[in-house]
């Protein structure tokens, strides 16, 4: 019989190695996944991790890394900060909209005036439109009690809709002959999120995202408001008697998160995507939920782990085209990460050990 | 816009219908948190069975066979959240998430075929006299019988809960599971059945919409029923009736909305679209305030270390 021991302190070792243990047996059960639709598994699991880094095409594919894996970071960072803490805000995909909305609708405002201070207008509207729509349930919990995981969940819809409201009316482009859709803001110079150096895939986003790592490493190590957070995640006893502020504390994390979310957002319509369209939004909301958790909430953690999860969508992407492999399956591929990252925590926190008879 | 040709006897008719897979969802999910289980995967939970129901009835034929099987899937989904939660004792909330998001695209995945195709019918109920009561008949007696499934399953949880031993131990180890361990009951597995069940409902309310309330099969379309189906478990403050109540006040929304856009009303479709998950937040406002029927033990988990 096999029992679990509860470690008196989780392993340091097994936080860092779970991670790596989930991504290989992740390897391994899509190898299988692949292999049922009929796929070579190591010609797939090969396509997905070596072919952007290392393939005949990787000067190509490099660059995407940066440009997938920006969005997905900013949002974990955010994510990653209230998920310590117990405040769960798994609504990023609304607040990544509502950013994209404020961002482009700040934008469009000024067209076509060619201007300095657009971009830097459009970013603050971006952060304050995430921010604006993560503080529905920040403040619906702080003065209701109401349960912000449903709040925050239940507004990514209202934002899908808002976003299908704006595409198809109030952004819509009036030279687009009736197409739904803004305005590219690619060909609009002022409020272009143009790449820093051509070809790199480096534009403000990436360079966003970087400054948030490094931010949010300050904040949990070295600040007291990063202390409280951790406290109030690890020893809620603890932190009441510490004087912790919980209203405040959700108000920081979710508007904070929002915030970071609404960025990713508006990068993301300034540069890659460039209109504002009913199809905008791809699920980076919901898979920074996986970054984060990959990344084990630690910001650097946070950083690899967006770099492997931009890793498979790109790759994702050259599979379907080369074998054909079906776009859902790389979805799966992503949520089994998850699963596998989930389950193998147990030896974090609990030593197995064989017992001779069963207890009570 | 022309309000008139709202009929409310066929709106009525079309709630129960609309009401229906939120229901089944809602009790299924009632049990578990009423074992102290907090199972967010609901949303995906529906979808793996709306894709299993509706493959295996195009498949055999069989409408019925269907919705076994869109039981059987949703449980099978709910096993790997029982594996993450009882045996690997991960957090609820992010199992539930990984549980959502696997779902979401492991059904698209067995999906691909399946697009554009039309499921067989179940046909409706008619008992001759009853279903032809006018205005009664129509609303009442002429739906599909999985609709009644819910009805009946909703009388039955709330029967069990209150009146039968297997209710009370299940309830006492949701309100504390450390006294109910200590009583001697497995704590642990009756959180699996418990959690098992949630599936099978959760997959029953997915086919409903995939094979009766659409019928067809689309990528995501559940659409967010299952994160409504949580709240609505909040609404019911854990009672049976209160959530057949709300499910219907949920559905009528549903229904209201679409009638609404189907007349031409001066509000934007968006708008209206957007009303039911509008509501819902309202709705959870409102009953937040109480959360004294909430089961004590709810989202923790549960280690017998002695």
């Amino acid at each position: 019989m096999i029992v679990l021991e509860k470690r008196p302190q989780p392993s340091k070792a097994w936080s860092y190695a779970t991670p790596l243990v989930a991504v290989v047996a992740t390897m391994i059960f899509g190898g299988v996944l692949f292999a049922i639709l009929g796929k070579n598994p190591i010609e797939a699991i090969g396509t997905i991790f070596w072919e952007p880094l290392f393939g005949e095409f990787a000067f190509y594919y490099r660059p995407q890394l940066l440009v997938k894996g920006a969005p997905l970071v900013l949002i974990a960072i955010g994510l990653s900060l209230g998920f310590r803490a117990g405040i769960w805000n798994i609504g990023a995909e609304g607040q990544y909209i509502m950013g994209a909305i404020f961002g482009a609708g700040a934008g469009l405002a000024f067209y076509p005036l060619e201007a300095w201070y657009i971009f830097p207008i459009m970013v603050i509207a971006g952060a304050f439109g995430g921010w604006l729509w993560a503080m529905i349930p920040a403040f619906l919990k702080v003065r209701f009690g109401t349960n912000e995981i449903l709040v925050s969940l239940m507004l990514v819809y209202v934002a899908e809709q808002m976003l299908a409201s704006v595409s198809l009316g109030l952004l819509k482009n009036p030279e687009g002959f009736g197409f739904p859709g803004s305005r590219n803001l690619q060909s609009y110079d002022s409020a272009h999120n143009a790449e820093l150096i051509a070809g790199s895939g480096m534009h403000w986003g990436v360079v966003t995202a970087l400054i948030a790592v490094i931010f949010a490493y300050i904040l949990l190590n070295r600040h007291m408001l990063g202390f409280h957070i951790r406290l109030t995640g690890e020893a809620p006893r603890a932190a009441k008697f510490a004087g912790v502020n919980p209203a405040r504390l959700i108000l920081f994390c979710l508007g904070l998160s929002g915030a970071l979310a609404g960025l990713a957002g508006m990068f993301e319509v300034s540069g890659p995507s460039g209109v504002v369209s009913i199809d905008f939004n791809v699920g980076y909301g919901f898979t920074a939920i996986i970054v984060a958790f990959l990344g084990r909430l630690h910001p650097v953690g946070i950083l690899l782990a967006g770099g492997l999860m931009a890793l498979t969508y790109i790759g994702g992407e050259i599979a379907q085209s080369q074998l054909g492999l079906p776009a859902a399956a790389i979805q799966v591929f992503q949520g089994m990460l998850l699963f596998f990252l989930l389950a193998f925590d147990l030896l974090t926190n609990y030593r197995i050990r064989a017992a001779r008879s069963e207890v009570a | 816009m022309d309000l008139g040709e709202i009929n409310p006897v066929l709106l009525i008719a079309s709630l129960m219908v609309a009401a229906t897979p939120l229901l089944l969802a809602a009790i299924g999910e009632l049990v578990v948190e009423k074992a102290g289980v907090l199972n967010l995967g609901v949303e995906g939970m529906m979808i793996v069975g709306a894709i299993s129901g509706f493959s295996i009835s195009v498949e055999t034929g069989s409408p019925y066979l269907g919705f076994v099987a869109a039981a059987v899937g949703g449980a099978v989904l709910s096993l790997l959240f029982v594996l993450l939660t009882q045996v690997a004792l991960a957090n609820q909330v992010a199992s539930g998430l990984a549980l959502t998001l696997f779902g979401l695209g492991f059904s698209a995945l067995m999906g691909q075929g399946y697009v554009g195709v039309k499921p067989p019918s179940m046909g409706e109920i008619h008992i001759p006299v009853i279903s032809d009561i006018p205005v009664i008949g129509p609303i009442l007696f002429q739906h599909d019988p999985i609709l009644y499934v819910g009805i009946g399953l909703t009388a039955a949880v709330w029967a069990t809960l209150k009146y039968t031993r297997v209710g009370l131990i299940l309830r006492a180890v949701g309100e504390n599971h450390d006294a109910a361990h200590a009583l001697g009951y497995k704590v642990i597995k009756i959180r699996i059945l418990a959690i098992l069940f949630g599936g099978a409902c959760a997959g029953l309310g997915g086919a409903y919409i995939s094979l009766i309330r659409v019928p067809q099969w689309t990528e995501g379309m559940t659409a967010g029923v299952g994160w409504i189906a949580l709240a609505l478990v909040v609404f019911a403050s854990w009672k049976p009736w209160r959530a057949l109540l709300g499910a219907y006040l949920f559905g009528g929304i549903t229904v209201l909305q679409l009638n609404l856009q189907a007349a031409g009303v001066a509000i934007p479709v968006e708008y209206l679209a957007m009303s039911p998950y509008i509501i819902t937040i309202l709705v959870l406002v409102i009953l937040s305030a109480d959360k004294s029927s909430a089961p004590a033990s709810l989202g923790r988990i549960f280690h017998a270390s002695h």
